[in-house]
This record gives structure tokens, C-alpha cells and sequence, in this order.
């Protein structure tokens, strides 16, 4: 039996010359932080945008010097016209939502960490692993093309309901060629994301050292896990939807486009299509995908809870299970979506409970995570303070859904900042918490450097209470009703909430350019930071039981045995109040 | 530093209550006959949210100023009850929440789209275009001709497609820019897209609802007061959706039929 | 097993890995790729709520295509068979098994280019991608099935490859989940029938 295991050979070689280590590379550690820089350039471009927004909302007529360069047509003499506003506001969705959310919390850290928490030498199919990379990036830089054509990007915001995102170029600037290539970009991203989920289900299933039991997995890999069966559906779907959108757009068939339009006084030849098929192909990935940029952050914060609290959390078990409900009823719930959208009323309330119902799972893991505080030795540092700021915006983020799942509430506040507020917070906000979270402590490992621990704190407190001061009042201006998706409140009722505006948009900046402490703290860190020891927050975790950073096959040619569960802390153990997995020692 | 913690996350959550709290953000009033259920579903589902919001919050903050930065070597401990006892919490506090909001919920939405309108409703048909809303009265025949888009001539103000040549209800049909309506009177509006998303959003009214293209929707309701509220856009519709609106008039029952017959000579 | 107190050691070992590794992969690729043709047939029923169009006749050589894609997952399995064989002493077999792998081949580029002379034909009649939404369905069905089936014969044709090279370096892992994945081409073409000559 496990007698006859012979030191195998490498899933690949060791890479060799630059292209291979640091381009083209097989080896998951490098993909997971290609996917990783990826993100930090897309979130970098992502809160740009979101300045120039939150600059036009209050400023509408003043200039913001040099954006004349980027758009001539978008930004004449650099003062942002309303429909530039709506490119930016389509441009900042999109790059948040798939190259942010996606990208790093599951695709980075998953890519990089999930082999190493298996014991395992690489990703299942490493060739796989690498183009989905690649292809990511491709449907990037399609992306990104859309800032550069004379038309500019779409307007039809991330979801591109159709028939304004299909009908082309009569319905307004940014829908011809910009909005093709968001349809390509999407369709190519899904095809990135396939392969990646396949490869991390296909890893996670087969590649566990032994020992390794799947109840002794650490709590982000199960997230992980889970995240990509939920991408592997999602992005299925979505990749059918977005082919059908580019055939409407540009081979005149009429899947979601109906007979006898008028746009631009020009009559429409198409016939037939449903607008409502295209919402429900997309909301159908697009819950999901909530549950894509959430789960895995719920992953990492759990994890660097449960290492700086010095103890195990009540039950990693009970936290595993709500997880994969989360996962279960995200499937059930698309139609809270589409509330007001002429779908049938009735579905409207069979979508309704299962909406409610994610609450259950959602707290119970909210009430794991403050019940195993009680009695913790809880070491505060940057990466505990992100994930202790996690647990408080997924609170926050969490209770303004017990609204939205109500269809009668939802009469009034859909569509309202309410809205903008509720999904900021629980999926832009709390992911993002939980990505830096898994910044600060796992840097050390990737890098093999610390972070400095001063600026993280730092970066911490101007962010935690920054995005307080942004999103919190986003869900006041929307119990007024003030609407979503506006580039201007000047002239009807919501002008007299221009100073809540003011207000939310000089805290975005100071947020912002907090985020450049973190920038600088990462890349002076990579060069000047202090040498990282292989295990500096006394985990217990296999990444901690290699070199920081790990060889290019992980564990040196040995094959891990694991002998425990992930998390055994507060216990006496030979190195201290904790046991690591592959320790043969009892507990 | 995790005391520090404690404190700004209370004062975050108080700050955060505060202006809810002290009702200084407020739903407009409410004209409607159905927007009572509406909004006493919201405030009980502030409520309730509000009251998790606090608990966890505060909880938060006095576990982290309770547990943080403690000696060297200081024992854990655990909760006693453990996970059995926050699994059976969310279920009895959640659970209860989910249903009373699930069950509850369901009456305000049945009056707004489980009943039909009353036979002597008040028929009127919006059309939302980009990046305009037209409505559209069935004048003393009481019907609507039928639509042809090809007809649709914005320069000569057939914005709906009319054709009186050719159809005879077409000819008294009056076409306003403007929604009046008389008070107290139920209005069934039937909603047409002419090109793409929109949506007609009332907050008096307490209305929202999508127009579809080539799905025509209808709602129905009944204005208690009169005056004049703005009638804004809500799907995102093309460059030019933070411009379109339009006014409901509300007015009484003589100011309408007055105004309507004004309209009517205009046509 | 291991005993004391190192208990439930029940992951598979290191050599296994990667080949049940190829294994799940490709059923997961499969359960991904149903969920994307559920996703198109959803599409069609909603579509044809919103008005029904003429019904298409389906050109004949449909019904030759999917015999010849029939047949290529039995030749398939008599190239497994002829090259397990070959593994051993008999080393002519694995010649046949090679043979066969060739004649699979050809019958699913066969299958290709009939499904274009099919699209030919219903191009003959008038009927194009955006003629109609039953039209427009057909050609999405069918040329995401053909794009499905590159990859099958994409993989077929590295196997040659490899095979021709030498025999003990060729990967039984490999080729299992090949195989699965081009009998499963084979099943989805099958349900694909049925939706387009049934709904279509």
C-alpha cells in the first residue's frame, strides 16, 4: 500500500531562464501571483475610475487635468461629459467584479496556497493552470482596448442588459465596438475561469498528501473548493449568454433583442428575442458570483482568525457546512435580481425565501467567528485587523440584504443607493478585507519578507473607517430614493442631497490614497523587508512547514504526511502553544 | 491597539444608527393606497436589522477590547455551549426573522401585484423611450389604437406611432408628455418600451416597475393626494438616462378632466 | 494502514494522483460543459415562449453524420482494446489498436464535414444564422457541438502522436479520459437530436 510510494517524479521539471520561471511559467505559486498583479493593476484602475465618478458626481462642470488624453470625445478639454460617466461606471463594475474579485481572492491566493495546503507538488494539470492565466489576461487587455477606440467603452453598466447592450451602435456612444468587446473580454474570461475551476476541483480531489483527509483541509481551501464547483456552474452559463449577445450584436440573429423597436428613429430588424433571457442568464452567474468573491475571503479570514486568536474556531466543521449551503442556495435565488423586472410576480416571492434563507448559514458563520473570539489570545496585527474589519463589514453588508430580499421593499429601493451601498459593502468591500487580510499574512510567505507592520496598521485604519464613511451613507440617500446610475442630481429631487455626495466623495479620496500605503508597503517590503522566517505566525498550516518563499516544487522532493487537523492551538506543543499538521507529535 | 479597535467600531456602529435612529433619512411621504404595507414592512425590517446590526457590531467590539494583546501564555478558553449554541441561535433568532419578514412581505406585495385592477381603473398608457416618457389617453372611445412602430415620427410629435389616417381610435387618442391623473381614482398604466430597458419610478407612489421591450407590463394604483412629483428613469438606458424624467400630476377631479380637455384640443 | 494514533490515512498515494487526477478533470470538464448546453436549451424554451417559427427539416445527412459518430465511439474501444493488448507480448495488436485510433479519426472529421454539408444545405433553403430563431438555434447547436468535438479530435491526434512514438511512454490515464470525453461528445450529439428534431 503506501509502502510502495516511491518519490514520483516531478509533475515538471524545474523551469529554467526567465520566460519559464516568470512569464510562461508551470508552476502554480508564480501563476497565483500573476493572477494577484493582475488584480492589483485592475483594482488600481478600478478605484481610479470610481475617483473620476465620485469627482463628476459633485463637480460636474470642473476639469480634471489630462483626462482630455484618454478620451477626447469622453472628457472634452478633461471636464467628464454624463456619458463618459456612464463608460467609467460600466468600465469599474466590470474590472471589479471579474479581474478584482475573482481574480485575486480565489484565483490568486487559491492558486498559490490551495496545492501547498493539500501537500501537494503543483495543480493537477499545470499546463491548464498556466493558460487560464494567460487567457485571463488576453480577456484583460480586451478589455482595457475599449478605453482606446474613438467611440470608447460601453455604457450599458456591468450587467449590459439587453437589448441596449445588442442593438449596436444606434442605441448610443460605446455600444458599437465597446460593447463588443466586453462581450468578447467576458466570453474569454469565462473560458479562463472554467479552466481554472476545473483544475482546482481536480487537484483538490486527487493531489492530498497523505493523511490529508477532507475534514483536514484548512478552512480556506475548503473555500476554495467550494468557489470553484460554484465558478465551474457560473461561468458555464455565463459564457453561453455573453456568445449569444456577440451573435446578436454582430450577426444579426435575435436572441434577446424583440420585433419593432424604434432607436434613433431607426427601426429595428430583429424579431422575436426576450430582454428578460438575457437577465436571467446573467443574474444566474451573476449571484453566484457574489458567492465566487465572498466564500473564498471568508476562507481567508477564518484561516488568520483562527491562527492569531491562538485557538481553534467552535467548529471549523459547522462553518465548512454553512459554506457549502451558501453554495447550495446561491443557485435558488437569481430572481432577486429581477424583482421588478416584469418577471412573474409570483416567482418573485419563490425567490424570495431562498434569499432569506442565506441569512441562516451567513450568520451562523458570523456567530462562529464572534463566539470563538470569546476566551481567544487575539493577536492584533495588520492581516487580524483586516479580518476582524472583515467580520464587521460582512455584518453590515449582510443586514441591508434582509431588505433586498423582500420584493414589496425592494418596490421602493431597487435601483437606489441602497443597493449600490448593500453590494459594496458585503461583496466589493468585505472581499476586498479579506484579500488584504491574506496580504499581510501570507506576504511573508510569498515573498519571504515581512510587510511593515506600522504602515499596514496604518493603511487599516484609514481604510476601515474610510469605506464606513463611503458606503454607510449610500444606504441613507437611498431610503430617500435617491437613484443609482445617475451622472447628475442637480436638477430634481435628489439635488438636495448633494452635500451627503460631497461628503462620500472627499472620503473616497482620502480612502484612495490610503491605498498607495499599501502599494508602497508592498513593493518596498518585496525589496527592504525584514527577512521572513519559514514560520512567523506560528501556524500550523503546511505553507508554513516550507521555506519562506517555498522551492519551485513546494516541498523539496518529500511528500508531507499529515497527522492532524488544521488548527490545533491552544494546546502544549513542542514549538509552542500549537501543533502543525504534518507534526507526527500527540496532541 | 485592539482596545483602540473596540472603540472605533462602537462608535462606527453608533454613528452608523444615529441618523437612523433620529429619522433624518426618511422615505418621502407616501401618496399611495398600497405604500402603508410597503413601509411598515421597511420599518420593521429596520427593526430587526438594525438590532443584528447593533448586536453584532457591539459584540464584536467588546469580544476584541475583552480578548486582545493578553499575556504571554494565558489560557484559552471556550465558549461554553459552543457551536451547537450559535447554530441554534441563527436558526431560532434568524429562522423566526426570515419568516415573520418572508411571510409578512408577501401582503404588501400581493396588494401591489396579486389584484387586478378595478373595472372603472382609469387606463393609461406610458411609453418610455430614450430618453423620454409619453402617455398616452384612449379619449372618448375609451380604446387605444393600436401602435405601429414604422409610423413613429418624433419630428411631427407621433411619438407612439399613431396612425388616424387608418385607424379611427387613433384619432382621439391624446398624447402628453406630462402624467395627470385624478386623485383617489385607481389608474391601471400600461406600460410600452419603444426601444429599450427603462423604468418608471414614483417614490410618493411607491412604485417601481421595469417596461420591458416586446413584454408589455402594466401596474396599478391610486394617488391620495394631490400635487406634483417627478417620475425619474431607473434602468440604466443609454447616455442620456440621468435626464429622463417626467412629472405625475396629481389633480382633482374637475382640475383633470379640465386639463385632459385642453390636451385633447392641443392634439 | 498505519496504526496508533496517525489514524485515517486514506488519501490516495502520490503515483495514483495525477492519473485520477486526468480522471475527475475530464468529468468535471463534461459537467461543465452540460451545464453550458443546459444553458443554450433554457435559452430555447424561453425564446420560444415569445413566438414559435417554421419548423426546420433537418437535412438528411444529419442522420449519416451522427452513425458515423456512433461508430467512431465502437472503434474507439477497439483501439483501447487492441492497444492493452499491445502492452503485452503481442505486439501486432497494438498495430490494429493504432489502426483503429486512426479510423476514429477519420469518422469524427467525417461527422465534421458532413455537419457542413448539412449547414450547406439548410443555406440552400434560405435558412441562415439570423433568419429565424429556430435557424439561429440549429447553427448554434450544432457549430458549439463541432467546437466541443475539436477538442476530442485535437486530443486524438496527440494520442497518434504519442503512440507512434513509442508504446511504453503512451499515458493509459490519458487515454481513458480521452475516450470519455469522446463518448460523451457522442451522448451530448445525441441529446442535441433530439432537441433539434423535436423543438426546432
Amino acid at each position: 500500500m503506501e509502502e510502495a510510494v516511491v518519490p514520483a517524479a516531478h509533475v515538471h521539471a524545474p523551469p529554467e531562464g526567465f520566460i519559464r520561471k516568470h512569464v510562461f511559467s508551470l508552476d502554480h505559486k508564480v501563476i497565483g501571483k500573476q493572477y494577484y498583479g493582475l488584480g492589483l493593476v485592475a483594482v488600481f484602475i478600478g478605484m481610479g475610475l470610481s475617483w473620476l465618478m465620485r469627482f463628476h458626481l459633485v463637480w460636474p462642470t470642473t476639469k480634471v487635468p489630462g483626462l482630455e488624453l484618454l478620451s477626447s470625445t469622453g472628457a472634452p478639454g478633461g471636464v467628464i461629459t454624463p456619458e463618459y460617466y456612464l463608460s467609467l461606471l460600466t468600465m469599474h463594475g466590470t474590472l471589479m467584479v471579474f479581474f478584482v474579485l475573482t481574480n485575486a481572492p480565489f484565483a490568486g491566493f487559491g492558486n498559490y496556497f490551495l496545492p501547498i495546503q493539500i501537500g501537494a507538488e503543483d495543480m493537477a494539470f499545470p499546463r491548464f493552470n498556466m493558460m487560464s492565466f494567460w487567457i485571463t489576461f488576453c480577456a484583460f487587455i480586451v478589455l482595457i482596448l475599449a478605453f482606446f477606440i474613438p467611440d470608447g467603452p460601453p455604457i450599458s453598466g456591468w450587467t449590459a442588459y439587453a437589448p441596449l447592450s445588442a442593438v449596436g451602435k444606434d442605441a448610443g456612444p460605446g455600444l458599437a465596438w465597446g460593447q463588443s468587446l466586453w462581450a468578447m473580454s467576458i466570453a474569454i474570461f469565462c473560458v479562463g475561469q472554467l479552466f481554472g475551476s476545473l483544475n482546482f476541483i481536480a487537484t483538490t480531489l486527487d493531489l492530498r498528501a497523505k493523511g490529508m483527509t477532507f475534514m483536514r483541509m484548512p478552512i480556506c481551501t475548503w473555500a476554495w473548493f467550494i468557489t470553484s464547483a460554484i465558478g465551474l456552474l457560473a461561468f458555464a452559463v455565463l459564457l453561453p449568454a455573453c456568445l449569444l449577445l456577440l451573435l446578436d450584436r454582430m450577426a444579426g440573429t435575435s436572441f434577446f433583442i424583440p420585433a419593432g423597436l424604434v432607436i434613433s428613429d431607426r427601426l429595428q430588424n430583429h424579431a422575436g428575442g426576450s430582454p428578460l433571457l438575457w437577465q436571467h442568464l446573467f443574474w444566474f452567474f451573476g449571484h453566484p458570483e457574489v458567492y465566487i468573491a465572498i466564500l473564498p475571503a471568508i476562507g481567508i479570514v477564518s484561516h488568520v482568525l483562527i491562527t492569531n486568536m491562538r485557538k481553534p474556531m467552535l467548529s471549523a466543521k459547522v462553518l465548512i457546512y454553512s459554506m457549502m449551503s451558501i453554495g447550495f442556495l446561491s443557485w435558488m435565488v437569481w430572481g432577486h435580481h429581477m424583482f421588478v423586472s416584469g418577471m412573474n410576480p409570483t416567482s418573485s416571492l419563490l425567490f424570495s425565501f431562498p434569499t432569506l434563507t442565506i441569512t441562516i448559514p451567513a450568520t451562523i458563520i458570523t456567530l462562529i467567528w464572534l463566539g470563538s473570539l470569546y476566551g481567544a489570545n487575539m493577536q492584533i496585527n495588520a492581516a487580524s485587523l483586516f479580518a476582524l474589519g472583515f467580520v464587521s463589514m460582512f455584518v453590515s453588508g449582510g443586514v441591508s440584504g434582509f431588505f433586498l430580499a423582500q420584493p414589496s421593499i425592494d418596490i421602493y429601493l431597487h435601483a437606489t443607493y441602497f443597493v449600490v451601498g448593500h453590494f459594496h459593502m458585503v461583496m466589493g468591500v468585505a472581499a476586498i478585507f479579506g484579500i488584504f487580510s491574506g496580504t499581510y499574512f501570507w506576504f511573508p510567505k510569498m515573498s519571504g519578507r515581512m510587510m511593515n507592520e506600522t504602515l499596514g496598521k496604518l493603511h487599516f485604519w484609514i481604510t476601515f473607517i474610510g469605506t464606513y464613511c463611503i458606503f454607510m451613507p449610500f444606504h441613507y440617500l437611498g431610503l430617500v430614493g435617491n437613484v443609482r446610475r445617475y451622472s447628475s442630481f442637480v436638477d430634481d429631487f435628489m439635488a438636495p442631497l448633494m452635500p451627503v455626495h460631497k461628503f462620500i466623495s472627499i472620503a473616497a479620496f482620502v480612502t484612495g490614497a490610503a491605498q498607495f500605503i499599501f502599494l508602497y508597503n508592498l513593493i518596498h517590503s518585496r525589496f527592504r523587508g525584514k527577512q521572513a522566517s519559514e514560520n512567523p505566525w506560528n501556524a500550523t498550516s503546511l505553507e508554513w512547514s516550507i521555506p519562506s518563499p517555498p522551492p519551485w516544487d513546494n516541498f523539496g522532493g518529500k511528500h508531507p504526511v499529515i497527522y492532524h487537523d488544521p488548527y490545533q492551538y491552544g494546546v502544549k506543543g513542542s514549538k509552542g502553544d500549537f501543533v502543525m499538521q504534518d507534526s507526527p507529535e500527540q496532541v | 491597539m485592539g482596545k483602540f479597535f473596540a472603540v472605533i467600531l462602537t462608535l462606527i456602529a453608533l454613528a452608523s444608527a444615529y441618523p437612523i435612529l433620529t429619522h433624518m433619512y426618511v422615505q418621502p411621504v407616501d401618496i399611495s393606497t398600497h405604500g402603508h404595507a410597503i413601509d411598515e414592512q421597511l420599518s420593521d425590517t429596520m427593526a430587526e436589522a438594525g438590532f443584528a446590526f447593533l448586536g453584532a457590531q457591539l459584540l464584536l467590539a467588546f469580544f476584541v477590547w475583552k480578548y486582545s494583546s493578553r499575556k504571554n501564555g494565558v489560557k484559552v478558553k471556550h465558549l461554553p455551549g459552543g457551536a451547537k449554541l450559535m447554530v441554534a441561535t441563527a436558526f431560532i433568532f434568524v429562522g423566526t426573522e426570515v419568516l415573520a419578514l418572508g411571510v409578512l412581505g408577501q401582503k404588501a406585495w400581493a396588494e401591489v401585484y396579486f389584484t387586478a385592477p378595478k373595472p372603472d381603473a382609469l387606463q393609461v398608457q406610458a411609453q418610455a423611450g430614450q430618453f423620454a416618457f409619453y402617455f398616452r389617453y384612449p379619449g372618448a372611445d375609451e380604446k387605444f389604437a393600436p401602435l405601429h412602430p414604422d409610423k413613429i415620427d418624433e419630428g411631427n410629435g407621433n411619438y407612439f406611432g399613431l396612425d388616424p389616417a387608418n385607424d379611427v381610435e387613433a384619432r382621439d387618442d391624446i398624447v402628453t408628455a406630462e402624467l395627470a391623473i385624478p386623485v383617489n381614482r385607481e389608474i391601471h398604466l400600461l406600460m410600452h418600451a419603444k426601444d429599450v430597458g427603462h423604468s418608471f419610478y414614483v417614490r410618493e407612489l411607491r412604485i417601481q416597475q421595469d417596461f420591458v421591450p416586446g413584454l408589455d407590463l402594466s401596474v396599478h394604483f391610486t394617488a391620495t393626494k394631490t400635487g406634483k412629483y417627478e417620475i425619474v428613469c431607473t434602468q440604466l438606458c443609454g447616455l442620456g438616462h440621468y435626464n429622463m424624467k417626467a412629472y405625475l400630476n396629481v389633480l382633482s377631479q374637475e382640475d383633470f378632466d379640465k386639463w385632459l380637455k385642453e390636451k385633447a384640443s392641443e392634439q | 494502514m498505519a496504526s496508533g494514533t496517525y489514524t485515517q490515512i486514506v488519501s490516495p498515494s502520490h503515483l495514483a494522483g495525477p492519473d485520477r487526477a486526468s480522471r475527475s478533470g475530464i468529468w468535471v470538464g463534461i459537467f461543465a460543459i452540460t451545464m453550458s448546453f443546459a444553458a443554450f436549451t433554457s435559452a430555447l424554451y424561453v425564446r420560444q415562449g415569445s413566438g414559435e417559427a417554421a419548423h426546420i427539416v433537418l437535412p438528411p445527412v444529419i442522420y449519416a453524420n451522427t452513425l458515423a459518430l456512433l461508430l467512431s465511439s465502437l472503434t474507439l474501444e477497439k483501439a483501447r482494446r487492441g492497444i492493452a493488448k499491445g502492452l503485452g507480448p503481442e505486439v501486432d495488436e497494438s498495430a490494429a489498436g493504432m489502426a483503429w485510433l486512426v479510423v476514429t479519426l477519420i469518422l469524427g472529421l467525417a461527422f465534421v464535414a458532413g455537419q457542413c454539408l448539412a449547414w450547406r444545405s439548410l443555406a440552400t433553403q434560405g435558412l441562415y444564422l439570423a433568419t429565424n430563431s429556430n435557424s439561429s438555434f440549429f447553427y448554434v447547436f450544432t457549430a458549439m457541438h463541432v467546437l466541443h468535438l475539436f477538442g476530442g479530435i485535437a486530443a486524438l491526434a496527440y494520442l497518434i502522436g504519442r503512440l507512434a512514438g513509442s508504446l511504453r511512454t503512451f499515458g493509459q490515464s490519458l487515454f481513458g479520459a480521452i475516450a470519455i470525453y469522446w463518448h460523451f461528445m457522442g451522448v451530448l450529439w445525441l441529446y442535441l437530436l433530439l432537441v433539434i428534431g423535436t423543438r426546432l
